[in-house]
């Protein structure tokens, strides 16, 4: 490895400690957001779209969710400080590695399938 | 103490700061650079010190040089370059100075070779407009008028014209150091420096200070 990569390995999270998700997955990704002195976390759960880079230190993920009829998509750094925890409420079954379609649909077309799996796991 | 460093551009890359946000950083080798030769105001007329970076073989290095290298017991370099220091500064022969002139959060200047450009246009080379591309324009990249008829009847001197660009000597200041290694001798600096990578570079405390 480079002293370029091992810099910028350095300030990033422990594999170990990443959180778990998929492509497909439902989840509540817990955003620390800092207000002046004040720090609150915010809460923003949708689908996962997309994830890029892998794990490495530049490493993001997509998560899209519809409000009111319109489509909030946000792209997360995966190793951001800033990115608290990554719940999974509910693991997806997916056929391909990026839901960009997702965006043309609607409705019921827009739903991802649930995981066959007869009780989940606690995550 | 001396207050410059030579090095090179190793690359960049972005980190994460503490508060979540990305930076974009550049990492440096700086130094080590050790002492050749000190100059003086009595003997050569100015206070100074002249270091080397970076070894290299002595069959190398050419007779007369090589000379110089075992006057001051120094394994031959690869670059010399003088740095001014003041008169009371104990920097002798010998002397290794290492990345920890620096720290983190002081502000460097950092001058390097940029990277050639060739033969370019005004608009690349020195931020012309241009014309329009489309709507029946004819007038696209072109420098335009460079100057009046019969008076002055000739193009003043400095007139910004296409030519070679880049591949010359560049500066970037006030760059924030983020981290030291003083074992490894590495620098790291916010934002970017001339050059490409491998480049040769020149790392001094800025002359526009703290802010």
């Amino acid at each position: 490895m480079n002293l370029v990569d091992e810099l910028s390995r350095k300030r990033i999270k422990d594999p170990a400690n990443l959180p778990k998700f998929n492509v497909g997955d439902t989840v509540r990704v817990h955003f620390r957001i800092v207000e002046g002195e004040k720090e609150r976390i915010q809460v923003f759960e949708g689908v996962v779209i997309a994830r890029k880079n892998g794990e490495g230190p530049n490493a993001t993920f997509t998560v899209r969710r519809v409000v009111f009829n319109e489509g909030v998509e946000r792209v997360f750094p995966l190793h951001s400080p800033r990115v608290a925890k990554v719940e999974v409420t509910r693991e997806g079954r997916v056929r391909r590695a990026k839901l960009y379609y997702l965006r043309e649909r609607t409705g019921k077309a827009a739903r991802v399938k649930a995981k066959l799996r007869a009780q989940q796991p606690q995550a | 103490m001396v207050n410059a460093l030579l090095g090179r551009k190793l690359g960049m890359t972005r980190i994460f700061t503490e508060d979540g946000r990305w930076i974009e950083v550049t990492l440096l080798q700086a130094g080590p650079c050790t002492v050749v030769q000190r100059k003086t105001e009595d003997k050569d007329g100015y206070e100074a010190v002249q270091v080397g970076f970076e070894d290299r073989k002595a069959e190398k290095v050419t007779k007369p040089l090589r000379g110089h290298f075992e006057q001051a017991g120094v394994p031959p370099k690869r670059v010399l370059r003088e740095f001014r220091v003041e008169t009371a500064s104990p920097l002798k022969p010998g002397d290794e100075i290492r990345s920890d002139i620096f720290k983190a959060g002081d502000r460097v200047d950092v001058s390097g070779t940029s990277k050639g450009k060739g033969f370019a246009g005004v608009q690349k080379r020195h931020g012309f407009r241009g014309g329009p591309g489309t709507h029946g324009s004819n007038f696209h990249r072109a420098p335009g008028s460079i100057g009046q008829s019969a008076f002055p009847s000739k193009v003043i001197r400095g007139k910004r014209m296409p030519g070679r660009m880049g591949n010359a000597g560049a500066t970037t200041q006030n760059l924030e150091v983020i981290e030291v290694d003083p074992e490894k001798n590495l620098l790291v600096v916010r934002g970017c420096v001339p050059g490409a990578k491998g480049g040769l570079v020149v790392v001094k405390h800025s002359v526009k200070g703290k802010e």
